[in-house]
Order: C-alpha cells, then structure tokens, then sequence
C-alpha cells in the first residue's frame, strides 16, 4: 500500500506531494486533467504575494506580516481567520528556497505590473512553467503520477481515511490522503444552484464565464460535504473580476481582462452607470468588479473609454468597438443610443479635472452625479472611442472544508487523523470574500506543505501501528 | 482575436494613413495575433528579448514581426510555459510561428532575389548530393590525370591542385556568398530600423548585442539553465553544441584566414604541420565543429515537434551535415596525408567545403546573420525611452 495519496495535480497538491515524498512517503498523485491540461488554476497563476521585512532577490523594499494582514483585512471585509492568515502570510516570507530547490525561477514583475513589485515575486513563464518544474521534481523523486484520474469518493472508516475511488471504478487505498482538487467553479450547474435566481428572474450564473480549468467540477468537494464534512464558507463567494464577454467558456487565464475600467466609465444593459469606477488603485478594485458586473441585468457591462487612455492600461486581447462618435459607439455596443449619450453627457459635466495622474490617487472627480467617479474622472470627448464587452469571469470558489493549521479535514469538530485538504478546496477558511493578487497562492502552498508533511506523518504512524501489532 | 483585416486598419491608422502599409502575409498576421494575446498576458517576459521588444508595441506591422521573428531564437521556453499553447483554443506556438515568419524573410531578403526560392531547395539530400557531386568532379579530373591513388606526393596536395586553381575556385565562391548575405541583410536592417526606433547603432548596443551573439545568452532561458528540447525540461545540451559549432567554424576559419597570410605574406607554403598555428587552428577547430555539429544533429531529431516549423528541417539538417562533413573531411585528409589516399580525401574535402559555401546565403547559416542584426536594432531599441509607458501607470 502506498503512503500517501494526493488528489489534485495543481500548486497545492504538487505541494503537499513534494513535501510528502521529501518526508520520506511512497507518494501518488492523481490529476483529474490529462497531461496537457494539468496543473489546474495553477497554470494560469503569475505570482506569489510574499511576506518580507526587507528587499529580497526579486522584491523591493519590505511588505510586513502586519501590512499584509490589514491588506486581506480589508479584502475579506473581515471574513478571515486571523490565524491561519498569519500562518499563510509568514510561510510565504520563507516558502521560496524551498520553491526554487524544486525548480521554480522567479523574476521581477513584469512590464505593467510595477504596482506589485512590493508584494509580490513572479513566477518566470508564469504559473504553468511553476507546474512543469513541480511535476518534474515530483517524477524525479519518485512521486508516481497518473493522468486522467479523477477520484469520485472517498471510502473512510469513521474519520479514518481507508481508500479513494477513481471515475473508472478503481479503488486506491493508502495510509493517508491530501484532497487538493480544486473548489467547484468549473461546474455551471452548481454555480447555478449557488447563486439563484435573481429579482429580474434571471440565473445570474449562467452568463459567467470560468476563468480556469474546466476540471474543477467539485465532485470530492460535493461528496466531502455529503459524507458530513465541516465545511466554510458561502456558495456564492468566490475570486471574480469582470473580463471581456468575448472570452472563451474555460481557461481564458489573465489575457481576458479588462484593465481600462478607472479611466473611463462602466455602463450596464441599461447604458446606466453602476459604480465609482476611481474608487481606488485599478489593482486594488479588479477583484470587486466581477460581482458588480454579476448584479447587472443581464450580468454584462460595457468598459468605455475614449482617445485618451489608449496606452495607459494592458492591451486587451480582444480588440474594442471602435467609433468615431458616442451614438455611433452605443449602437455598435447594442446599447439605447440616446440613454447612452445622456449618461456620458451627465458624466462629463460633473467631471472636475485637476491635475490628471493615473500614479495616484488624483483629484479628477465628479460633483453632483450618482454614482460618483472620485478619481481620474475626465470628459469622454475625444473620438475614437472604445467599447469592450464585460462579463464575471470567475477565477475560484471560496466554499470549502473548514480546517485548522493541521489542515485536517473535520468531521463535526473532530478532525480526520489521516484525511488532509490544502488549495482550494479550503482557501475559504482565509478568504471568505474578496481578493488580492497572488494571495491564492500563497494559500495553496502554505497549506499544500503542512498537509504533505501531516499526511507523510499519520502514513509513518500507521506504519508504526501496523507494526506493534504484528 | 484580431483579423488580417482589423490588424492591417491598425497598422494604417498607426501611421497616420500616411504610409502605405504592406499587407501582411499569412504567416506574418499570425505572428500579429499571437503577439497580440502574448502583449496582454506577459507571463514569458524573462525568458529572451521577443517579449520585453513586444511590450514596447501595442500593434505589430510587417517591420515588427521580421524583427521580432528574427529576434526568437526558437528556445521553446515560452511554449511550454504558455496556458494558451495547444490543445488551447488560442492555438498559441511563439517559436513556430516565429520560425515560420523567420523562414519567409530569408526568402524575401535573399539577394539575388530570384535566388531566394533556394531556401526552400536547400535540404540534407541536396546539401550532401552537391557535396558529393563536387567532391566526384574533383575526383574525375584528378583520375583522368592519372594521379589519384598516388604515392608521391609527400602530402603536398599543391601537386594535385595548384595554389592559384584552388584560389580562383574558391574566393569567387566565398566572395559572392558574402556580398550576397550583405546585401540580404542590408536591405533588412534598413526596413527593420524605422521600426525600432530609427536611431542609429552606438557602442554599448554594439556591445551588448555582441554579449548576446557570443555567448548566446537567448539560449539561457533567462535562468541560465538552457532551453527546452524535446520536453519541459531546461537544458545547456543546445547552447554547447552551438558553441562548440560556431566557435569549431570560426577557428577553421582562422586557420585559414593565417595560412593566406602564411602564404602571401612570408611565403611560407603548405602544408604546414604541428606544432603550426594554422594547423592548430584547424585540428581544434574541426574537432569542435563535428563534436558540435553531431550533438547539435542529434538534439534537432530528438526536437519537440511543436517547437519551430517543421518544414525548415532539412535546411537545418542540411547545414549540420555539411559543417560536419567539412570537418570530417578536413580531419581525415590530415590523418590521411600520408597515404596514397590523399587525393581522394582531397577531392571529398574540397567538394564538402565548397558546397558548404556555395549554399552559406541560401541555408541555415543565414539565420546567425539576420538574428545578429535583430539583436543589434533590439539593443539599439531598448535604450530609448519605451513608446507606450505602460510600467509608469
């Protein structure tokens, strides 16, 4: 009998696999995706936000365990664990030699992204050259790995852990096992189900589009939940940030989003505005925007820009309607042409422009218009103007398995002494709502460690066990 | 995604209407859309110099896309790091599409321009056939002297073919391929310049490209742990054999380059034996040149099909086989010298030689030409202040 079992093939499993096996376990890993596909979300990460009292190789300056802290306070809206945040956040201040000793390079950040080079250290290639290096080590170390294998159920003996099921009927036992299968946003029926219908008799979900893998379809989550798991966390929570509507179903990855929302406006179905779009750094409000646009009748927005901002924000990688007129614009976009002109007009004549500076928090705003713009308001009144299309793409759920920092799985309020979860299948016991850049890794890994070195653990003491009494 | 056709309204629009604008080929709008996802994900930034040239473009014309393909060195990396490589509906292969592009400039830059079409001609069967069939003449000619299985000769292969026939055979030869690959690359510097900033070569660029040419820094990986061959793993096997090639080639070339001094200028005439700097030279040169040349051989079979364009490989393959065989060649006749098969060595030797320079500005070893002057506009480029300034906001 083998060990370990890992089920998962991303960040966390990859983890907690490499962990185990450093331990000293006999290790399996099985990844639902065939070997093209694997890695799950994890391919389509960049980077890691990193706890640092002082500048380290790729990053400048110091980013504190304090600052970080506030910083997913503020996120989450307090729907955090303190303590495991803490523990994630000083685990991602000494995580790196670990992650460079299995292959992972990192890099400063790259053109575009300065506003992070403070918090966080880049993967170079970006997250699934993180995934091959990991895959690699996995293989030479001994870590046996098996494609196209998604486990279905668990078979536990009380809190126990005995065996997995695979989809093809196979039942796999081990000494002890790390879930680390994703959460369930690749499952549209349970989004659907998650978020409900709506005041308009919509399904809101149904227009969101999966930024990630296809391959996060929550069956172990959803089984876990059945067998009386002690879960964390709302359905309906998950990392979501408006992208082009244009983007495919799956794996749209980082290229789809829509970065020039601060420097114009958002307009709904309706051609209404709905939000300040200069709330706050542009890095620092992604993360809401895929909520906002969900709440929209029709779950669809349209980002509008003129003349102005071209090359101020990441190329998009659909190309936006073109106009050389705002009528022209709407109809292009399907929007009511003479509602759309009355809000950009409305909008124009409350800009108060001062000194124009994207660097900062400016003084461009708006006065007397709902909802205000309070930074980086200027006119939009130079041709040719732009449309894109957004949608929510959602990036993960934060619905999971609730844990402490043994990242045992619990079984009301008792946890497993072999069943270990990492990633995010339990992200969610740090983040209940919100997001912020690169904090889904350092969860997965932190977490992928301790359950790799957990689950090498309780396999060693059923070992010793096994043999006291033979 | 962008269209031929949007991409081409862009490019006009980029400048100003004014300019007629080259509509893009096939190969070379696929360059466009590709660089157009790449530029709005930027994940393969360190790797080489594509991507940092790319983020200073927010549209990609004719001129863009010939530099940038001649700026990929075809390492791999980014493909096996890309989350939108195949099966991936974005269809994303930087280095295939690159390479493709790559192959038509040649073609577009060969001079004579009707001799362009060789590119396509210049494969491993046509490389070693032109060899043999060179090397077969030479053999004829000597045999119908009678003088090709002839103990006489001492080593001195200037009784078989004197000093001045070998001259007026091959500087006409060595010549023209020059002038020919000048004037290719000539033409290319001066449609690529506009595109990269206009301004003119200076010395730290000189130098920094020079940095990058001669130690071949793209096939680093931008970790300094290689590139990719035949799978995700990164590997020096490439940048070695390639050194071991380029610098084998250009130490025969020494040897050669002080025999004619050697020759012309003290009078001293060949063969010249060990411990003689020509000799030397070219004893180190060739060995390096087919060590290189056979791993550089072998990694290209073991290649990841979805690295470059598959139908580039004969020409490539082409090349490895007559550098090696011009060393193999050469290394033998030296063994060889003695002996009554002097001739024949030398008949192969000078066949191999020659039909590796009659086909040097139609074949693979146009590639280090134009990639030189890549580098050097991308050098040049890279010090002026970045057009878009996206990093500030």
């Amino acid at each position: 009998m083998i060990d370990v079992l890992v089920v998962g093939g991303g960040n966390a499993a990859l983890c907690a696999a490499l962990m185990a096996r450093e331990a000293g376990a006999s290790v399996l890993l099985l990844e639902a995706a065939p070997r093209d596909w694997r890695g799950g979300n994890s391919s389509h990460t960049r980077n890691l936000r990193c706890m640092h009292d002082a500048p380290q190789d790729v990053l400048v300056e110091a980013y504190p365990e304090e600052e970080y802290w506030q910083d997913l306070l503020k996120v989450t809206g307090g729907r955090t664990d303190e303590h495991l945040a803490r523990l994630v956040i000083r685990a991602s201040s000494n995580c790196r030699d670990w992650m460079r000793s299995h292959g992972v390079h990192f890099q400063p950040p790259l053109s575009g992204a300065l506003h992070v080079a403070r918090t966080n250290a880049f993967f170079m290639g970006g997250g699934k050259a993180l995934v091959n290096a990991y895959f690699r080590s996995a293989e030479r170390l001994g870590v046996h790995i098996r494609y196209e294998t998604p486990v279905v159920s668990l078979e536990m003996d009380g809190d126990r852990f005995v065996a997995a099921t695979t989809e093809q009927g196979e039942r796999i036992a081990a000494k002890s096992c790390v879930l680390a299968a994703g959460g369930f946003e690749s499952n549209r029926e349970w989004l659907r189900e998650a978020w409900g219908q709506n005041e308009r008799g919509e399904w809101p979900a149904d227009n969101f589009l999966i930024r990630g893998t296809r391959f996060n379809q929550g069956v172990l989550l959803k089984h876990m939940i059945a067998a009386g798991a002690d879960t964390i966390g709302d359905p309906s929570q998950g990392h979501m940030v408006a992208i082009d509507a244009r983007a495919p179903l799956y794996d749209g990855g980082i290229c789809t989003r829509i970065d020039c929302v601060s420097l114009g406006v958002v307009v709904n179905r309706d051609a209404q505005r709905f939000y300040d779009e200069g709330e706050d750094f542009w890095p620092k409000r992604y993360a809401i925007w895929g909520r906002l646009v969900a709440q929209q009748p029709g779950q669809i927005g349209y980002s509008i820009i003129d003349q102005k901002a071209v090359g101020r924000f990441m190329p998009p990688v659909f190309t936006g309607t073109t106009a050389d007129t705002l009528p022209e614009l709407a109809q292009k976009l399907g929007l009511d042409v003479d509602t759309f002109v009355q809000t950009i007009a409305d909008y124009n004549s409350a800009c108060r422009v001062g000194r124009f500076d994207h660097t900062a928090l400016d003084d461009c705003h708006t006065e007397g218009l709902a909802p205000a713009k309070t930074h980086w308001a200027r006119p939009i009144d130079t041709a040719p103007f732009y449309g894109y299309p957004v949608k929510p793409g959602i990036t993960f759920t934060y619905l999971g398995l609730k844990v402490d920092d043994t990242t045992a799985v619990r079984f009301g309020g008792r946890p497993s002494p072999n069943l270990f979860v990492a990633g995010e299948m339990m992200a969610g016991n740090v983040l209940g709502q919100g997001y912020t850049a690169g904090v889904g890794m350092s969860i997965g890994t932190a977490f992928g460690r301790i359950a790799g070195t957990r689950a090498a653990m309780a396999a060693a003491t059923a070992k010793t066990d096994h043999h006291a009494t033979t | 995604m962008q269209q031929l056709e949007s991409l081409t309204r862009e490019a006009v629009s980029l400048a100003g209407g004014a300019r007629v604008i080259p509509i893009l080929t096939a190969k070379e709008a696929e360059v466009g859309r590709q660089m157009q996802i790449c530029n709005s994900c930027r994940y393969c930034e360190g790797f080489c110099a594509v991507f940092p040239a790319m983020t200073r473009r927010m549209e990609f014309g004719k001129a863009d896309i010939h530099f940038l393909a001649n700026l990929c060195h075809n390492c791999g990396a980014c493909l096996h790091a890309c989350q939108y490589a195949p099966p991936h509906e974005f269809a994303v292969n930087v280095p295939k599409a690159m390479a493709e592009v790559r192959g038509q400039t040649y073609v577009d830059y060969a001079w004579p321009p009707a001799l362009g079409k060789l590119y396509q001609r210049n494969g491993l069967t046509l490389s070693v056939a032109l060899a043999a069939g060179l090397a077969l003449f030479l053999i004829l000619a000597v045999a119908m002297k009678g003088g090709l299985w002839n103990t006489g000769l001492g080593g001195n292969f200037y009784k078989l073919f004197p000093h001045n026939l070998l001259v007026s055979l091959f500087a006409p030869v060595f010549l023209f391929s020059a002038f020919a690959l000048a004037m290719g690359v000539r033409r290319f510097w001066r449609d690529v310049t506009p595109a990269t900033s206009g301004a003119p070569l200076n010395g730290p660029a000189a130098a920094e490209a020079a940095d990058a040419v001669l130690r071949l820094k793209y096939l680093g990986g931008g970790h300094g742990e290689g590139c990719n061959n035949e799978d995700d793993a990164y590997s020096l096997s490439r940048r070695r054999c390639h050194h071991l090639t380029f610098y084998g080639f250009m130490l025969c070339f020494a040897a050669t380059s002080v025999a004619t001094l050697y020759h012309y200028v003290f009078g001293w005439v060949a063969p010249y034996e060990l411990p003689s700097l020509p000799k030397l030279l070219g004893v180190v040169g060739g060995i390096s040149l087919m060590i290189g040349t056979a791993g550089l051989w072998r990694l290209n079979r073991k290649r990841h099909p979805l690295h470059g364009d598959l139908a580039q490989k004969p020409m490539d393959l082409g090349f490895i086989a007559l550098l090696f065989l011009t060393s193999l060649s050469g290394l033998a006749l030296w063994l060889g010298r003695g002996t009554p098969a002097l001739a024949v060595l030398l008949c192969l030797h000078l066949g191999a030689v020659m039909a590796l320079f009659a086909t040097l500005p139609y074949g693979k070893f146009a590639h280090g030409i134009f990639r030189t002057a890549s580098l050097l506009r991308h050098a040049i480029e890279k010090r002026k202040p970045n057009p878009v300034g996206l990093g500030a906001d």
